[in-house]
């Protein structure tokens, strides 16, 4: 749905994007993270045809940049990183600008649809300026999904909201991920990425590294399995690192932290082998490490 | 053309709740009016000599612009309203200024432009529909104005040959030719001054510059250093008309997406 090659973007000295090489497919959810300043918001500038690569090329929708640029626009939904309404209009007139923008032909049922599907359709005649932050959040995306679009750009859209407001937010970007769209998501929330995200991109100026969040995790810090044994002693640790397969093993109080390739193949022969050593086994389960470890440590890296 | 209508009313209904436009679109006409027509009202009983003495004006310059038949008297007070001509053409150039100014700065204040670009709106959609949004209510007001000023002289005046003399095509010219092409290069120029600074009161003041040439053709007549004949009014106009399509051209150039988003900040 989205394919990039090499795309580059050049403000005279500054190199905000470095050959951008990307494909996401129809029906994804697309993590973009990165630090501020990575070049997470031009990227999406010009994959909405907003600005121009100073080289390279994209196709987005089927489009090719640069070529059907309006194309482009009329097909992609956009959430811009501050909501940008016209605070002295209502909700409801602001969305209709917009249809008609869009070239909606059902433009004041869609309007309502999203003013309803967002809660906001009791205050539909109220000045967008007398909005909260939620609830202009919640009106801008209500206007970037007005024409249904194929492909979705969200940057950071909870940003500085409560934790409620997100919350919902979050639900409803699930909620557009089952209805099967396209969404390409800036964000900063890790675990948001992690929630929603099919695969996650990691963004500093060039991509560091496209996967899964599962397959991240694995890639930076391997699969990590705990053994909480009654008591740990040396005899244990000397059986389990003979063992072929076990790549590293650290004692730590009463636990054993296993770095393992495969856990759900070697867990079974690693507890026979800690019973038949006279471990007691309390309870194993595996080391998660946080979207933010593996972020931290690539953009450390990088 | 339905985008355009969209940029335009959406243009009309922010900035029409700003006090400061309103004032600027209501009174700005009124006092411009109001003027001619008073100074119309004092001197309708002034003889020709007396008036002529008053002001320092010979009556050759007085009867140069008045057609046969027209006594000294009348001929004194088309002379006089002929001076205020170039008042009128303040209308078009202020009005679509404030307009344009509040405009630009406020979609820059509310960060609503980045939105508004995504859509599948052309560059040009957009600047004409604001451009349209600021120059329309400017020349309806030199319209309102002027059909005021000419109900008013029509009463106001008892010889209907002054009051033809009054409105013959240098006013005719003036208004309906001159007025838009002002307004449409003071809307050119404020969106370029407007791009590039974020108080709309800055933006107006600066763009106000625009006004100065008018100033100076307003008392370069009064110190008579010319005549607004139909000539020279005519010629201004081509000028003009050269002027707004250089301008127009170099807008379109300027004015890319990329441009406005990464500018306009």
């Amino acid at each position: 749905m989205i394919h990039t090659e090499s795309l580059t973007k050049r403000f005279k000295e500054t190199l905000a994007v470095d050959g951008l090489s990307l494909d996401i497919h129809e029906g994804e959810v697309f993590g973009f993270l990165g630090p501020n300043g990575a070049g997470k918001t031009t990227t999406v500038r010009m994959l909405t045809s907003l600005v121009g690569p100073t080289s390279g090329s994209a196709n987005v929708a089927g489009f090719t940049l640069g070529q059907r640029d309006t194309d482009i626009r009329r097909t992609v939904g956009v959430l811009t990183e501050t909501p940008g309404m016209y605070d002295n209009l209502s909700a409801e007139y602001n969305l209709q600008i917009f249809a008609n923008l869009y070239e909606v032909k059902n433009g004041p049922e869609q309007v309502e649809k999203y003013l309803k599907m967002l809660d906001l359709y009791d205050r539909r005649f109220d000045a967008a300026g007398t909005f909260s932050k939620g609830m202009k959040q919640k009106l801008a995306i209500a206007r970037a999904l007005l024409h249904e679009p194929k492909v979705i750009f969200l940057d950071e859209p909870t940003a500085g909201l409560d934790p409620e407001a997100a919350h919902l937010i979050r639900d409803f970007i699930a909620e557009l991920k089952k209805e099967g769209r396209t969404i390409f998501l800036c964000t900063h929330n890790l675990d948001e990425a992690d929630r929603l995200c099919d695969r996650i991109g990691v963004f500093k100026t060039r991509m560091l590294v496209v996967d899964t969040p599962a397959n991240l995790r694995t890639s930076v810090f391997g699969r990590k399995v705990v053994f909480h044994l009654r008591t740990v002693d040396e005899k244990l640790v000397g059986a389990v690192r003979a063992m072929p397969f076990v790549r590293e093993v650290k004692a730590v109080d009463n636990k054993l932290l296993i770095t393992l390739e495969d856990p759900e193949s070697h867990n079974p022969e690693i507890v026979r082998v800690l019973v038949g050593a006279g471990a007691d086994v309390q309870f194993v389960g595996e080391l998660r490490h946080s979207l933010e470890d593996v972020y931290l440590q690539l953009v450390k890296a990088a | 053309m339905k985008k355009i209508n969209t940029i335009l009313r959406k243009e009309w209904a922010e900035v029409f709740k700003n006090r400061m436009v309103i004032f600027v679109v209501a009174f700005l006409p009124i006092l411009m009016t109001a003027i001619p027509l008073g100074i119309l009202f004092s001197t309708r009983d002034t003889t020709s000599a007396s008036s002529a003495s008053m002001s320092g004006i010979n009556s050759e310059t007085t009867q140069g612009m008045c057609p046969e038949g027209l006594s000294g008297s009348d001929c004194f007070q088309v002379f006089m309203i002929s001076e205020f001509m170039m008042m009128f053409m303040i209308i078009p150039v202020a009005i679509p200024v404030t307009i344009a100014a509040y405009s630009i700065v406020g979609e820059k204040s509310t960060r609503s432009l980045e939105p508004l670009l995504a859509t599948p709106i052309t560059t040009a959609e957009l600047l004409v529909g604001k451009c349209l949004a600021a120059v329309i209510p400017g020349v309806l007001a030199t319209y309102g104005a002027f059909g005021i000023f000419a109900f008013g002289s029509w009463i106001l005046v008892a010889n209907k040959m002054l009051l033809t003399a009054l409105l013959d095509a240098r006013w005719l010219i003036a208004i309906f030719i001159v007025g838009p092409l002002l307004a449409v290069m003071a809307v050119v120029f404020s969106l370029m001054v407007s791009s590039r600074v974020n108080d709309p009161r800055v933006a107006e003041q600066v763009s106000m510059v625009i006004i100065l040439p008018v100033l100076v053709g307003f008392f370069g007549q009064i110190a008579g250093l010319f005549v607004l004949n139909k000539v020279v009014i005519s010629w201004v106009a081509l000028v003009m008309l050269l002027l707004d399509a250089v301008l127009v051209f170099l807008a379109t150039k300027v004015f890319q997406r990329e441009q406005i988003l990464t500018r306009w900040k």
